[in-house]
């Protein structure tokens, strides 16, 4: 079967900077890969590419057979077929909630409103938001506003959604709901792209890590094998780090001065 | 010290038609303005290529050069040009050169202080560069910019003082020929301080007003 998505010899550079490196990746239809990597790696920017928010520098780059890297891409068109769920959710503030969720189905596929409204309040209502449709984003916290970031992007009936880091600034308590939301997208069979801090999450979700290091992919593992048994030896390093706040032993003495 | 109340009760008729005239030429001036501004910040916000450094040179001109200053010159050295206007038209060309450059500042940090993160956004579910412009920046920046769009159409009209310089019979101008006629000098100022105040206070509490209904609807507090 063809890859839905394929890196081949993927470039990226900011300037001088080489932030992605001869990157080859093939992620199968129904798929969950998770990114991991220490900060700056360069797994943020791979996601972007894939959604056209940055130019890559050369390689190849495929969606379904489609090849992107070309002038002729319509990016208004693939970016209908990759969702995006940005860290800081941006949901646009001087709408409420229903037509946050309507304006891509309306203005941009031109759907009708009846049709794309009955979508919209059941995707809320699975993600039990159902009683904030007409909130503002404001009104919401942000575990809300970044469930309702995700319904935006259903919406679109993507192919393929994209999570840059998506939990990374929720308060503890609001990161289970956001998590369950994605875990309930992977067992429908959705094809995921995922890039997280959230080890046990990964562990859990994943079907293939794919561990990052200075714009490379150093390793791809199942996850099982990668959090035992680590191939590289910088993602040995790296989960160690990781492993350490866990089992940090409890401080016994204090001087008082 | 004697204060003439019965002399500052005549001269109110003639004040009824100052005010109309100060009303009028602040009014003029500020849709004038702002379809200036409209025009100079979407120059600035495209950066419309050589246009955009042309609006740069005209904002810096305007708001660094005195109103008076700018008043004299149309009045009084665009007509060796062969350029005469009325001291009405100069008023309104004077103000709105001024205020034209104020409220494009105004309409270009409004749309500069929507974040970024809005567009890509936008961007992300497919959105064109013009529907991302009608539906997610204006809405916002408009918003962004009524606090500071509002003080200066207050502002604005209480500089439309400044054409009483060019013989236009708004309250200032008004006042001073009532001082020139009958020596009633305070009076007259005391009467010209209270219809400021009585035009223009009501005018900004209500743009206050205005401001926090439109924020309101808008993000729904």
């Amino acid at each position: 079967m063809n890859p839905l998505i394929e890196f081949q010899g993927f470039n990226k550079f900011f300037g001088q900077h080489q932030v992605l490196a001869d990157i080859d990746l093939k992620v199968q239809a129904g798929e969950v890969v998770v990114i991991l990597g220490p900060s700056g790696c360069g797994k943020s920017t791979l996601l972007r590419c894939l959604n056209g928010l940055e130019e890559a520098q050369g390689g190849s780059l495929r969606l379904d057979g489609q090849e992107l890297l070309g002038p002729d891409t319509d990016w208004r068109q693939v970016r209908q077929r990759v969702g995006m769920v940005f860290q800081s959710y941006h949901l646009f503030g001087h709408m409420s909630v229903i037509d946050n969720l309507l304006l891509g189905p309306l203005k941009v596929q031109k759907r009708e409103r009846r049709e794309a409204q009955a979508q919209a309040e059941a995707l809320l209502a699975r993600v039990g938001l159902l009683d904030k449709r007409d909130a503002f984003p404001r009104q919401l916290s942000g575990g809300q506003q970044q469930r309702i970031a995700i319904v935006r992007s259903l919406c679109m009936n993507p192919q393929v959604m994209l999570f840059d880091e998506v939990t990374a600034a929720l308060d503890p308590e609001m990161v289970k709901e956001v998590l369950q939301v994605i875990q309930g997208l992977a067992r429908e069979g959705m094809t995921l792209l995922i890039v997280t801090h959230e080890m046990a999450f990964a562990r859990a979700v994943a079907d293939r890590i794919v561990f990052m290091e200075a714009g490379r992919i150093l390793e791809q593992n199942h996850p099982e094998r990668f959090f035992t048994q680590p191939q590289s030896a910088r993602a040995q390093q790296f989960l160690e780090k990781f492993s350490f706040v866990e089992s940090l032993p409890k401080t016994l003495h204090k001087e008082l001065s | 010290m004697s204060f003439d109340t019965a002399f500052m009760l005549s001269t109110l008729p003639a004040f009824f038609k100052a005010v109309g005239v100060t009303l009028q030429v602040g009014v003029i001036a500020i849709v004038t303005s702002l379809l200036v501004a409209l025009l100079n910040a979407t120059i600035l916000v495209l950066r419309t290529p050589y246009l955009w450094r042309l609006v740069k040179g005209y904002v810096e001109l305007a708001r660094n050069t005195p109103l008076l200053i700018q008043l004299f010159f149309v009045y009084f050295a665009l007509p060796s040009l062969g350029l005469k206007v009325s001291g009405f038209a100069a008023a309104i060309i004077t103000l709105t050169f001024m205020g034209g450059a104020y409220l494009t500042e105004v309409l270009r940090a409004g749309v500069e202080a929507v974040p970024r993160a809005q567009l890509e956004s936008g961007r992300s579910i497919g959105l064109s560069e013009g529907q991302l412009l009608r539906h997610v920046i204006l809405p916002q920046a408009g918003i962004l910019s009524l606090p500071a769009l509002f003080a200066n159409f207050v502002f604005l009209l209480k500089e439309t003082t400044v054409v009483s310089a060019v013989a236009v019979p708004e309250i200032l101008y008004t006042t001073k020929n009532y001082i020139a006629l009958y020596y009633k000098t305070y009076e007259m100022l005391a009467v010209l301080t209270l219809l400021c105040v009585l035009i223009f206070l009501p005018l900004s509490l209500l743009l206050r007003y205005l401001e926090r209904r439109l924020q309101h609807g808008q993000f729904g507090h």
